[in-house]
């Protein structure tokens, strides 16, 4: 933002990515005061009084492709690595709603993430892995409630009792309208859904993450550290009112409420943006909200090492970034961390950069130190002005939303996605121009690079089996007549009922249409019927 | 430049919700003076190729990170020909693999770019398209 405006002499001021002015040295009179020790409120330091000395983070690995059976595959290689938890990557089509017969969804069956559209799907991808003794998340938005209900019947049937399930769905439809883009209906219907899950979950698995409210995708698709935080805060209130407007008790959800970031390399702005979030979010639990249960006010986040931040020329350079975004995640609290592979810039990432990724982390877990003390760079000058300057900065783009008429009215507005338009097409310029430094894009590279180092000259490329897809359609047919089509359609039906009635929660009976073996098509075009779609605002 | 009073379509199609690139285009075309119009996320080839020719456009760009590239850009371009439009350039950009971005422009597409090339690269080549 202001980086673009600054002229370019010596004098210049050096800015941060978010625009925030970097002081050449900072002291004690920059930032505002005492702070409060690691588990106390507002929990700048942390929300844990030992940090990592009780429990380390969860390595959790973006994983998932092709058919169940190969996921299934590439899971237990994972878990046999060392991974803590398992986070599992949609297909498109299942992401969308549509099933893998849909003519919608044809070339995309089984190519960013796995297929499951239905309940022998989960099945096969779960074989022979513990569901009480794994923690599981799937990012899954638009279908969330039916992804969850289908995981809830997978341990159903496996005799898992659902109070010891453990994982997250992300189930933020609110990115999914400025980012990333796997809504299916209109905005507030799919509030309602939201709000079911969360509610369901809330009884059925105690120790499931109903939400994971993100900023990772407004983040990747261009937008700066404050507006990441800024606008996923923002979310999460509108999150929390439609909660309270269903009836439901503050302190019953709001300790469930989870986020994700992404973490770029700007080291020290990323470590504040989690002080800073953290504790605008406790205050505003605590101040604006009345919570009195202080696990309702605490603030627990996973992160994502990589994605925009890496580059496709000179992809070995991606495991140095994402070392550096391991350690400000460390070093910012996270509860959850994901390293990006090298190679994700252009491809499935192989079990070798899968790896690698991996390794980062327990290099870091286990040499480097940084987790033995809690909040090791909490009293530094820099960090504590850098917070108090990322807070002011986040609460002012939150103020702005709330300008506009709130989140909902801004997204369908299509407000939030011009600013986010609009900041991406600057970073470009800036990048372009030179003034954004990237080393092996616009600076350093190889004579022969000439722009176009697509996939980087790397030694292992991933290869989708050619058949997938077809396989994937073969097994979809068999599980549509070797099932109970009456139950199946009775399931539906009472699945549209309870679609007019919004004071009904919908849960129990998308659970059941899982258990008959109904598709995630068929369930989303029952509700379809009653809803309609989103209409994207596509003015820029 | 010369791309003002050309109309070009920008277009998102199969289900990938990676927009920022497409939208990056939008406003980079707009600003070097053509007429943009944007489709929007999760758009069939068929409609793709159905609005390119009812607005009368010079050329498409299809902006594909899902891997689905191959068959959604060779679809658009048969729709293309099946409704008289073969005149209409496309243009591609996104997570492209090296081998693919040969075969695309084997198929006649006018430019394949990628996240890390400049802009004004990519202006110029759909400006020298354009133009011929």
């Amino acid at each position: 933002m202001k980086a673009s405006s600054q002229p370019k002499n010596e004098q210049a001021k050096r800015v941060t990515p978010s625009g925030i002015e970097i002081p050449q040295v900072a002291t004690e009179e920059m930032h505002r005061r005492q702070l409060e020790l690691p588990g106390e409120y507002p929990y700048t330091r942390g929300i844990f009084p030992d940090g990592y000395l009780g429990r380390l983070w969860t390595m959790r690995q973006y994983s998932g492709f092709g058919t169940p059976e190969e996921s299934n595959q590439r899971y237990k290689f994972l878990l046999e690595q060392g991974q803590t938890g398992l986070s599992v990557a949609l297909d498109l089509p299942t992401q969308c709603g549509y099933d893998p017969v849909d003519s919608m969804a044809r070339p995309e069956v089984g190519k960013v993430g796995v297929s499951l559209s239905n309940l022998r799907e989960m099945e096969i991808l779960f074989e022979g892995i513990d569901l009480a003794k794994i923690s599981t998340s799937f990012t899954i938005n638009g279908t969330a409630a039916i992804i969850y209900a289908m995981y809830l019947a997978t341990a159903d049937k496996a005799g898992v009792p659902r109070a010891k399930l453990t994982g997250t769905i992300q189930n933020d439809i609110l990115k999914e309208f400025v980012a990333r883009g796997t809504w299916i209906f209109p905005v507030r219907p799919s509030m309602r859904l939201v709000a079911d899950s969360i509610l369901y979950a809330n009884t059925q698995t105690p120790r499931f993450n109903p939400i994971s409210i993100a900023g990772a995708h407004v983040r990747d698709a261009g937008c700066n550290a404050v507006e990441e935080m800024a606008f996923t805060l923002a979310n999460g209130l509108a999150y929390v009112d439609e909660l309270l407007t269903r009836g439901a008790d503050l302190n019953g959800f709001a300790g469930r409420l989870s986020f994700f970031f992404y973490v770029h390399t700007d080291f020290f702005e990323e470590v504040c943006k989690f002080r800073a979030g953290r504790r605008i979010w406790a205050r505003m639990m605590k101040e604006k909200y009345g919570a009195t249960d202080p696990k309702s006010c605490l603030f627990r986040f996973g992160v994502v090492c990589g994605g925009a931040s890496l580059t496709a020329s000179q992809p070995y350079n991606n495991i140095v970034r994402v070392a550096i975004e391991t350690m400000a995640a460390v070093m910012g609290g996270a509860q959850s961390i994901f390293t990006a592979a090298y190679d994700e810039a252009f491809q499935i990432p192989t079990e070798e950069s899968a790896e690698i990724a991996l390794r980062t982390q327990q290099v870091i877990a286990h040499e480097s130190g940084i987790a033995q003390t809690v909040d090791a760079l909490g009293g530094s000058h820099y960090v504590e002005y850098l917070t108090d300057k990322m807070e002011e900065e986040i609460l002012r783009v939150m103020r702005e939303v709330e300008d506009y008429g709130g989140v909902i009215k801004a997204i369908e507005q299509g407000y939030i996605q011009r600013r986010i338009a609009e900041r991406a097409r600057q970073r470009k310029e800036l990048l372009d121009l030179g003034e954004r430094v990237v080393v092996g894009v616009n600076r350093y590279q190889h004579e022969s690079q000439n722009g176009d180092a697509q996939d980087g000259g790397v030694r292992e490329l991933f290869r989708m089996d050619p058949k997938t897809a077809q396989n994937i359609v073969a097994k979809f047919n068999q599980v549509r007549d070797s099932r109970d089509n009456g139950a199946v359609e009775r399931n539906l039906a009472r699945l549209s009922d309870a679609a007019t009635n919004d004071r009904e929660n919908l849960m129990p009976y998308i659970v059941d249409c899982c258990h008959s073996y109904a598709t995630v098509g068929e369930m989303v075009a029952t509700l379809k019927k009653h809803w309609g779609e989103f209409q994207e605002p596509t003015g820029l | 430049m010369s791309l003002h009073h050309k109309r070009i379509l920008v277009a998102k199609p199969g289900l990938d919700g990676h927009d920022a690139g497409a939208k990056i285009i939008v406003l980079t075309l707009r600003n070097a003076g053509a007429e943009v119009i944007y489709t929007g996320l999760r758009k069939t080839p068929e409609y793709i190729a159905r609005v390119a020719i009812d607005e009368d456009v010079d050329a498409i760009g299809l902006s594909l990170l899902s891997g689905a590239h191959m068959e959604l850009v060779t679809e658009t371009i048969e729709w293309l020909k099946k409704l008289d439009g073969e005149q209409i350039k496309i243009f591609v950009g996104g997570t492209i693999p090296k081998d693919d971005r040969q075969a695309l422009l084997d198929m006649g597409v006018v430019g394949v770019f990628t996240a890390e090339m400049k802009l004004a690269e990519v202006l110029a080549t759909i400006d020298a398209a354009l133009s011929r």
